[in-house]
């Protein structure tokens, strides 16, 4: 972890509901968490319990009523308006736009200087694993390929943060594990931090420095500690005691013992 | 996957040919009376005789068919686009829209004539109202057709509603466009062609009219084809747009 005295995310009792046909309905609710700069942090628990909304507040999408969202510090600065990348459960990629046109909507969108940020489309697509289909479309490319353009797309404009919203859940298991190995190299070669939402609690602890668990009915923050873990992780590490523990607790947490 | 192109074009050809065989023989075989059914030689040779002002009458229609069809097109798609930028204006109008689609275009015929008299400009209003429908409803639902991840992605980068319009929505949107104008092309000759029975004084339809009293079904059969060829080089037209414009996998089937 680099030495700085702030995190990089500083959230405190965060808490939003919504109003619906004049009802409360509790979003989320008792987060307080706190993210260094090049973390992953796994967000884990079922349906409704508010972990795609609060990744939507951190993305500066939802309002929220209370508490403390605070995001970068003096030796990393943040900009909402350009430091976010988004991957979600689906690929979205535009079924008219080349793969490289698809990873560089997000530099068109911000009006970056289209001939270096090809480049980085170019070597972003080699790092996530596709070199050569820079011209196909992407209707040639299966699930896991195109999530994999998803996230070169997701890194082209280096955001400081990256979120993710169960970007693998659509896809089969095997390849699900696979792209988890890959997304911790990507996560390692590029040093971004990463806030990755999961029901799975395999993955929580597989991916994670640290996991927070949120449970539904209501919607809140049950715990949060880190995964302690060495990295770089391979899957031996689903074999190893200390893994174990740490998925029963999250079972725990979630009342699922 | 060329060969496989060349096969299909080639049944495509084939069946066509058997067709016209089929009628010939049916006529010759059948003894048909040519007051009936010509044969297809005498149909073909009905276009070199006769005083039918052939191509007069074909560029009338073909100005009333497209005139009509590149109108609802503009206007369709200029409406639809309306609705999309104007929550207030889809919430009006849509609905209006979805009732008049209900009523047969074909019955409000006399009543344009009425208010325009005969001519190709009544009769390309009647190709108008016919073709505009589907092009608007098909061309708001594909507006309206966008991934709301895609528009929080965009957003979460303060991408402006401008540029969702010019590089998700209206993009997205085209293969809708595409399949509303090609239901609209076909639409389109029939309205034309209508038109042209209630009431004109040119025209492949006013042709037909003519040539019936007298039954001369040579001309009448020749007359079919002409349109029907109208019709197939406009939807031709529309196919091979869509073609340069629509990735293959983004098409509406």
């Amino acid at each position: 972890m680099p030495a700085s005295s702030e995190p990089f995310i500083r959230i405190e009792g965060l808490r939003k509901t919504y109003r619906t046909r004049g009802e409360d309905f509790l979003a989320v609710s008792d987060v307080t968490l706190s993210i260094e700069a090049g973390e992953l942090v796994s967000l884990v628990g079922p349906s409704g319990c508010g972990k795609t909304t609060l990744l939507k507040i951190l993305a500066g999408l939802h309002p929220y009523d209370q508490g403390t969202v605070l995001i970068g510090n003096p030796a990393h600065p943040f900009d909402p308006a350009r430091d976010i990348g988004m991957v979600f459960q689906q690929a979205l990629l535009l079924k008219w736009r080349r793969i490289i046109d698809n990873v560089l909507l997000p530099a068109e969108i911000l009006g970056l200087p289209m001939k270096a940020a090809r480049e980085r489309a170019r070597a972003l697509l080699d790092l996530v694993g596709l070199t050569g289909f820079e011209d196909k479309y992407p209707y040639e490319l299966s699930g896991g390929m195109q999530q994999r353009a998803a996230i070169a797309r997701s890194l082209v404009h280096d955001p400081k943060l990256l979120l993710m919203d169960e970007p693998f859940g659509a896809l089969d298991a095997l390849t699900r594990e696979k792209m988890n190995i890959e997304l911790l190299r990507i996560w390692r070669e590029s040093g971004k931090t990463i806030v990755f939402v999961t029901h799975g609690v395999q993955e929580a602890v597989f991916l994670g420095t640290q996991v927070a668990v949120l449970t539904a009915g209501p919607a809140r923050m049950a715990d949060h500690f880190e995964i302690d873990l060495p990295h770089p992780r391979t899957l031996d590490v689903k074999t190893e005691p200390r893994f174990g523990e740490y998925a029963r607790r999250i079972y725990r947490l979630l009342g699922m013992e | 996957m060329d060969s496989g192109w060349a096969r299909r074009f080639g049944l495509a050809i084939l069946v066509h040919l058997l067709l016209l065989a089929a009628w010939h023989l049916f006529v010759v075989l059948g003894e048909v009376p040519k007051f009936v059914m010509p044969t297809p030689k005498a149909t073909l040779e009905s276009l070199f005789s006769g005083n039918y002002r052939w191509m007069e009458n074909i560029w009338v229609t073909g100005v009333e068919i497209f005139g009509g069809y590149f109108l609802a097109v503009g206007v369709g798609v200029t409406l639809a686009l309306f609705f999309s930028w104007s929550r207030l204006l889809d919430q009006l109008f849509m609905p209006l829209l979805v009732s008049l689609n209900m009523v047969p275009k074909v019955a409000l015929g006399p009543l344009i004539i009425v208010w325009f008299s005969y001519g190709i400009f009544p009769n390309t209003l009647i190709a108008f109202s016919i073709a505009f429908f589907p092009i608007v409803l098909t061309t708001a639902r594909g507006l309206r057709e966008v991934e709301p991840d895609l528009l929080d992605l965009v957003r979460s980068i303060r991408g402006s509603r401008w540029q969702i319009f010019t590089k998700i929505q209206l993009p997205g949107a085209l293969p809708y466009i595409f399949s509303g104008m090609k239901v609209a092309a076909v639409l389109a000759v029939a309205g034309a062609i209508v038109g042209e029975f209630l009431g004109s004084e040119k025209g492949l339809g006013y042709l037909m009219l003519q040539v019936q009293v007298t039954l001369d079904t040579a001309a009448m059969f020749m007359a079919v084809i002409l349109i029907t060829l109208l019709g197939v080089i406009l939807y031709g037209l529309v196919l091979g747009l869509e073609r340069l414009l629509v990735v293959r996998d983004a098409r509406v089937q």
